[in-house]
């Protein structure tokens, strides 16, 4: 019987950015971003893809980076919440998280604004509903996400 | 001093007089500022301790016993040493050898435990850790672990307190029984209240389960050894060092100097990460073995089965006096609690609860006969409310149910029973002392919120659809800043009282303002409220005080008790950083009056600037000259006069001490309100509980920063409705754990939390340095309020009594079905 690959070498855009990199085969997307290329935003809050803490987006839609290996993203265009700011500017959602205190320990944050963001991309003007709906995967224990359905409605109103 | 009352629901606000308050003057404390935090971590640039690597780190994974109790036989970890990669392990024997077991605050018997880092010889709970492995990956050090092996011998699982307590199966031979702790608390003359009676409520068994608040972010600690001096740095997210510390340094053999804590941003802690010490231990020891930086990460799943649980209490043969007027004379209970394995930071939570020994009522006489003891679960650490959230718990089912067998109207024997404003400060049976608060109008704004005057025409509305309406109360108590002192209630060898934190606030070279914490925030927005406060004082805006992220060791700005826990920072916290600041104002003062040749009372600082007071323009020293002449242009200074700008400040809240005779003391010093409304619908089909409509009154004195307070009602409030509608650590009787991570344990998402509609109050606590009390735990008033709300919706049904905290679906079914089955723990004997 052949060897099994264990390694391959992947090919990606995190953040606009074409990476070339070599990934043991069983290794996590969201190991891959945090571990190997430094983008430590992107965080694990379980290990059985409840939570949403991992949510990235790949080609466009948002994913739970630690429900795929990263060679599976071969080829994909990655976004994670580094890449929302744009020369250090808040998104409006960001702001909107700062102004309506979205977030408390901050660690569900990452994954909530990936969520968020996605949902205004394709809803631009959300009810909270809608809102409550695109982030039934991304778990927080800190707000009882009163303020974040709070802040991606507001963010949707001031896109207005 | 006028306290503001409003609610989020109906708009604004009216004022009602209060008692006087040490206040800032009106600045930038009061202010809903957002918050510093933010910018980075709504960004992704926060800094957690799994985001921290170092050069030739070690993961670290733990093999864990699949066992719930059963004897070690050999462990063999020569396979996981073969594989490459692997830099070495550790066992329970190198362990037992290398360190001491860890302090135990119990008298006998649970004080004779022995608790190691790693099990020796014995496991007592599925998933303790037994052996660790380090290795250059996390996938391989998850591999190696595999290749650990266990010989187990089984042993009979205890999962039940009180069949623990019969000890015919004992988990520790050291101690000889699973009793960790025992005592008997009397206040008043119970007996006597109890036959002068009218009427006596008995309720056989009532039943607080295991649940937790599971931050999102599990434990874990990257730690580094220093050969040449002995020195571990242990980069975490422990949430009380000062106490870890205490833990590990004698059990490792080393002085408390030795270890250095140091912590950045902390993903949530609820008091889940308190009790770290044993795996810290372990990294402490792997660290010096290997030589290398060893880092650890929990996984979620070992998380929910084997690190912190809150407490589980069973209540037994209740008996309440009740006069026909509805007041309520006293009460007795049993209370049985749960600690799990190892009793670690318990048996604390056998007196904690005694900081609200009569919930918010004027019972005068109280005994609670008080055992705690082992099972083969997993150990407990202090939760959000922590233990007296149980009791306080009691309290509520205990009017809810007095009320439904007596037939008086549940808001009317509250306001009846409660403790009254005008007599505050009141003094409980036990010598503690609500500082402030006004229940009963508190109750009225939650009661405003909900729309309780509509409530009988939804009730019949909701019964026209098929569903059953329910109303229900929860009044609790945040009680915040405690005395240690209490821990010799339990113990009075225990050396320990009073509490402190400590804060330095220092004015550098160029003028920056620079604050450091002993607390250690995981989420409460410190930096955020420290610079509101420093401001104020000072005389700048937030933006200027950069308040240093998290809590190191090496800052050396921290106390004994250092930590965030226990809602205490508006107390201690703020009240260290307040002294520190105010130290730092009279010396910038006493500068600027030097050279600007001017009297000490003509000097004001604003606006970034000491100044002379009505004094011309150019009379001004913005703060950077303050720092430079200090630290880098002081040769004019008189000999004698010798300013650091440096200031280190201790908040040392005063107690007295308690009496370990009466027991009896001030356990803590203050008391936040919250009263929860709820209104319920319950499906008599499927016993689902759908809350329609919810409302949280927090009186939490002033509020620093009100947003924040808000924030923390409503995290407190969804942990409440989590656990008393889904969270639930059951366990089969092999001591498995059934709901060992977010798949099988559920905890609230987005769609499952109603509207919550919140409101404040403000009753400034006479003791606080700020007025302004701590109240992040909540006092788990949504469970209560829930339990309260489901027991109304099935009245028409049936009646039955709610005899658990947690009521899923089939508890709730289950309740309809065979009402009778609850009902028959309830005994009403009248004269
Ligand atoms: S870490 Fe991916 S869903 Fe929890
Ligand atoms: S802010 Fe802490 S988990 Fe959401």
């Amino acid at each position: 019987m052949a060897e099994p690959t264990r390694s391959r070498t992947i090919s990606v855009s995190v953040n606009g950015e074409q990476i070339e990199h070599d990934v043991p085969a069983r290794r996590l997307l969201v190991h891959f971003l945090r571990d190997d290329l430094g983008l430590t935003g992107t965080h694990v809050g379980c290990d059985t893809g409840n939570c949403g803490a991992c949510t990235v987006h790949l080609d466009g839609a948002p994913v739970k980076s630690c429900m795929l290996l990263a060679v599976q993203a071969d080829g994909a265009e990655l976004t994670t919440v580094e890449g929302l700011a744009q020369n250090g500017e808040l998104t409006a959602l960001q702001q909107a998280f700062h102004e309506h205190h979205a977030l408390q320990c901050g660690y569900c944050t990452p994954g909530m604004l990936m969520s968020a963001t996605a949902l205004l991309e394709r809803n631009p003007h959300p009810t909270e509903e809608d809102v409550r709906v695109a982030i039934q995967g991304n778990i927080c224990r800190c707000t009882g996400y009163v303020n974040i359905v709070e802040a991606v409605v507001a963010a949707g109103k001031r896109g207005a | 001093m006028t306290r503001a009352v409003s609610g989020s629901e109906p708009q604004g606000s009216t004022a009602v007089e209060t008692g006087p308050a040490r206040v800032l003057e009106k600045g930038f404390v009061g202010q809903s500022i957002p918050r510093k935090e933010d910018e980075r971590l709504v960004q992704g640039l926060g800094t957690f301790f799994d985001d921290v690597r170092r050069h030739g780190m070690g993961y670290v994974h733990f093999v864990r016993s699949p066992y719930a109790h059963a004897k070690i036989v050999s462990i063999d970890v020569s396979k996981a040493l073969e594989l490459d990669g692997v830099y070495g392990t550790i066992t329970g024997d190198e362990v037992a050898i290398q360190t001491d077991p860890f302090f135990e605050m119990s008298v006998e018997p649970g004080g004779n435990i022995k608790d190691y880092a790693l099990a020796v010889g014995r496991v007592r709970h599925m998933g303790e850790p037994v052996a660790a492995v380090a290795a250059a990956t996390r996938e391989l050090a998850r591999d190696a672990a595999d290749l650990v092996e266990v010989v187990y011998e089984p042993l009979p699982v205890l999962t039940d307190a009180e069949e623990s307590l019969k000890d015919e199966v004992v988990l520790h031979d050291d101690a000889g029984s699973n009793v960790v702790w025992s005592g008997v608390f009397d206040w008043g003359d119970v007996d006597t209240a109890l036959a002068e009676a009218d009427h006596v409520v008995k309720i056989e068994r009532l039943h607080f389960h295991r649940f937790s608040s599971t931050p999102l972010e599990c434990a874990g600690a990257l730690v580094e050894y220093d050969r040449g001096t002995g020195e571990w740095t242990l980069t975490c997210n422990h949430q009380m060092p000062g106490v870890g510390a205490i833990w590990m340094a004698p059990a490792l053999r080393t002085g408390i100097d030795k270890l250095r804590f140091v912590t950045h941003d902390i993903g949530g802690g609820f008091g889940n990460k308190i009790c770290l010490h044993p795996q810290y231990v372990v990294l402490c020891l792997l660290a010096r073995k290997l030589a290398r930086p060893v880092q650890w990460t929990e996984w979620r799943t070992d998380q929910h089965t084997a690190n912190a649980h809150g407490n589980e209490r069973t209540f037994l043969d209740v008996e309440v006096g009740v006069m026909k007027d509805g007041t309520m004379t006293g009460f007795k209970v049993k209370a049985l609690d749960d600690c799990g394995a190892f009793p670690r930071y318990e048996p604390l939570g056998c007196i904690i609860w005694a900081q609200v020994t009569p919930g918010m009522y004027g019972w005068r006489n109280i005994r609670v006969d008080f055992t705690q003891v082992c099972t083969n679960k997993s150990p407990v650490s202090p939760n959000r409310g922590y233990s007296r959230m149980q009791h306080l718990w009691l309290t509520e089912r205990i009017i809810d149910v007095v009320a439904q067998e007596l037939g008086f109207d549940p808001v009317a024997i509250r306001k009846k029973n409660y403790v009254r404003n005008e007599q505050m400060p009141y003094e409980t049976p036990n010598g503690c002392v609500y500082d402030s608060g006004d229940y009963a109008a508190a109750l009225d704004i939650a009661l405003d919120l909900v729309g309780y005057d509509t409530i009988e025409e939804r009730r019949q509305e909701a019964a026209a659809r098929g569903k059953l309406l329910g109303f229900g109360i929860g009044s609790t108590l945040d009680s915040g800043t405690n005395n240690f002192g209490q821990s010799t209630l339990l113990n009075p060898e225990l050396q320990f009282s009073g509490n402190n934190e400590a804060a330095s606030v220092k004015l550098d070279i160029f003028g920056e303002v620079v604050v450091t914490l002993g607390t250690v925030p995981q989420g409460q927005g410190h930096e955020t409220t420290a610079s509101q406060v420093v401001a104020d004082i000072i005389g700048c805006t937030p933006d200027q005080v950069n308040v240093r992220r998290g809590h190191d060791t090496w800052f050396n700005s921290h106390a004994g008790f250092s930590g965030t826990y226990a809602s205490q920072f508006a107390f201690t916290g703020l009240g260290a950083v307040k002294g520190a600041a105010e130290l730092l104002r009279g010396e910038m003062i006493q500068l600027a009056a030097a050279v600007l040749q001017a009297p000490e009372e003509a000097i004001e600082l604003s606006e970034g600037f000491a100044r002379i007071k009505d004094g011309p323009p150019e009379a001004a020293l913005p703060f950077m000259a303050l720092g430079a002449i200090v630290n880098a242009n002081n040769a004019f200074l008189p000999p004698d006069f010798n300013p650091t700008l440096n200031h280190r400040f201790v908040c040392r809240p005063y107690f007295g001490m308690v009496d370990t005779e009466k027991k009896t003391g001030q356990l803590t010093l203050t008391y936040a309100t919250q009263i929860h409304a709820a209104v319920v619908e319950v499906d008599p089909e499927t016993g689902e509980v759908d809350v329609v409509d919810y409302a949280a009154v927090d009186d939490c004195g002033v509020r620093i920063n009100p947003q924040i307070v808000e924030g923390q009602v409503h995290g407190a409030t969804a942990h409440a409705i989590g656990a008393a509608l889904y969270e639930d650590f059951a366990y089969d009787e092999e001591g498995t754990l059934l709901t060992a991570n977010f798949y099988d344990y559920h905890v609230p998402h987005a769609l499952d939390m109603p509207p919550l509609k919140t409101g404040a109050m403000e009753s400034p606590s006479p003791v606080a340095p700020l007025g302004a009390k701590g109240m992040g735990e909540g006092g788990g008033g949504g469970i209560h309020c829930l339990c309260s709300a489901i027991q109304d919706a099935l009245r028409p049904a049936g009646g039955a009594i709610v005899h658990d905290s947690c009521n899923p679906p089939h508890r709730v079914w289950a309740m309809l079905q065979d009402p009778e089955r609850t009902r028959a723990n309830v005994r009403v004997a009248s004269k």
